[in-house]
């Protein structure tokens, strides 16, 4: 079952690029839905196999980021009425430039790492730092409120990379009490974007940098 | 044995390339609803060229013939380099990757010198844009080649391309799939098919090949036609090894191999002008970053 977890990972990376090239925020909301869903997949694919606990959790996952984030994010985008991602501080291709010398890096680093040696053949650890690198310069790079979301959820993905490595020890609880967490996160944000949409009539988050009463 | 191979790959890369383009046009053809040309219309139009005479502008210089001449040589040597069906090529040595990348340069340097050379502001833009894509599509062919040269452990293109290559599959499978992604955006790129530019244009402002040769005629203008031919061919044969690298035992079967897998690699080339657009120019250096990406990514992978 591990040998498709490579791949997998392989994808989800790719994915990252498409997430920090693409201009059309639809575009980049299926593909942060799509990587969540290979996460869940990847739950499965782990050295233990599918257990009850296991499959509960990626189900959870698979439920959460492919089905009720892109619903109600491509919900938060026809409410505000924006499709794309005009100016972002850091162009398209430079952005993609950043990445992919972050993922490289992230391999780099990863094996410099002292892992326990069932985790050194597998890409999870540098999977999981890229992920989190190009999720930050989402995050950090654009304007669009919604691309924020966007770019905090790759984060998310990377972190949750890191936490297939160790869903053997972490409690039940702890994994479903983070995407519970995620699910609070995304609510609260979807609503926070409207609110500013109403209040500014824009979503870009550059305007808001003075504290008034 | 070798000289008869090596004669076998001098027959077909000279006499192949032309039937690439006729295939491509037909399967064109086929998606529209057309008869379409004969398949060797593109022979006929080379022969008809050489035949006629041509116009040479009074502004011009030897730079102007050349550059096809020199285009088409250096694509040649190319040729000579490249192994085809798995069978070694007829000259090898290492590091010939490196010439193989920077012949095709080469040409391109002349073609787009005999482009400005005509004093014509038009072509003067077309040759800005061919070396302004190249500058894109060069590092994605190199990250390609050094991923194969990283696994074949060698770095003449006889070694990547041949024998030991059939194993890779197994080894770096996922990083052979992303360049050979990576190698297909590149041969559509360089030989100007359709995302990039179309090749039936000739009088529209956003073709980028085209425009550099408006004003080449006769049989300096077969000699353009049979080099971009033939370049298709080569870039065309190096994505066949990668995708399919096994041998089928027998030399003879190989070189059939090789023929049907061509055919079948430009029938492809057809569907995918057929069922896609031409791609904004703005877009285009993305979609070549992209590939450089995917390239530089395989490489990452197998070095990890």
């Amino acid at each position: 079952m591990t040998e498709w977890l490579d791949p997998l990972l392989v994808v989800a990376m790719l994915l990252n690029f498409v997430a920090l090239g693409a201009s059309h925020l639809r575009t980049v909301i299926r593909v942060v839905a799509l990587q969540g869903v290979l996460l869940g997949v990847m739950l499965l694919l782990t050295h233990s196999g599918p257990s009850l606990r296991t499959s509960l959790v990626a189900a959870a996952a698979v439920l959460l980021k492919g089905a009720v984030f892109p619903r109600m994010l491509s919900h938060a985008i026809r409410e505000v009425n924006i499709r794309r991602e005009v100016e972002p501080i850091i162009g398209f291709i430079a952005s993609l430039v950043l990445g992919a010398i972050g993922t490289a890096l992230a391999v780099v680093f990863a094996r410099t790492l002292p892992l326990a040696p069932e985790h050194t053949e597998t890409m999870l650890v540098p999977g999981s730092l890229a992920s989190v690198w190009c999720g930050f310069l989402i995050l950090a790079t654009r304007l669009k409120a919604v691309s924020q979301v966007l770019g905090y959820l790759v984060l998310e993905n990377g972190i949750f990379i890191f936490g297939v490595l160790l869903h053997e020890a972490m409690p039940l609880l702890v994994e479903v009490g983070v995407l519970l967490d995620l699910f609070v996160a995304i609510f609260v944000m979807g609503i926070i974007i409207h609110r500013i949409n109403r209040e500014f009539s824009t979503v870009n988050t550059q305007l808001l940098s003075m504290l008034r009463d | 044995m070798f000289v008869i191979h090596v004669l076998i790959h001098i027959v077909f890369m000279f006499a192949m390339p032309p039937l690439l383009l006729g295939v491509i046009a037909k399967t064109k053809a086929a998606f529209a609803g057309r008869a379409g040309p004969p398949l060797l219309q593109p022979y006929y139009d080379c022969i008809k060229l050489l035949q006629k005479g041509s116009v040479l502008s009074t502004t011009t210089t030897w730079v102007f013939l050349g550059g096809p001449v020199v285009g088409l040589a250096s694509t040649l040597v190319a040729g000579l380099l490249l192994p085809l069906g798995g069978h070694a090529a007829p000259i090898s040595f290492e590091g010939d990757l490196i010439l193989f990348a920077y012949l095709f340069a080469l040409g391109r340097f002349f073609t787009a010198s005999a482009a400005l050379d005509t004093g014509s502001a038009f072509e003067g833009m077309g040759a800005a844009r061919e070396v302004t894509f190249a500058c894109l599509a060069e590092p994605a062919l190199f990250f390609g080649l050094l991923t194969l040269a990283k696994l074949s452990q060698s770095l003449s293109l006889t070694g990547m391309l041949t024998e030991p290559f059939a194993v890779a599959w197994g080894v770096g499978g996922s990083s052979l799939v992303l360049v050979a992604v990576s190698l297909f955006i590149v041969l559509l790129a360089e030989n100007c098919r359709i995302p990039f530019d179309d090749p039936n244009t000739h009088l529209e402002l956003t073709m980028i090949h085209e425009v550099m040769v408006l004003d080449h005629s006769g049989p300096a203008f077969g000699m353009i036609l049979y080099g971009a031919a033939m370049k298709l061919f080569l870039l065309g044969a190096v994505l066949l090894r990668v995708l399919v690298p096994v041998s089928l035992g027998n030399a003879w079967f190989d070189w059939a191999g090789f023929l049907a897998g061509m055919t079948l690699l430009s029938v492809f080339i057809g569907v995918v002008e057929s069922t896609m657009a031409r791609l904004r120019l703005v877009n285009v250096p993305k979609v070549l970053v992209a590939a450089c990406l995917l390239a530089a990514f395989g490489l990452v992978l197998l070095v990890k």
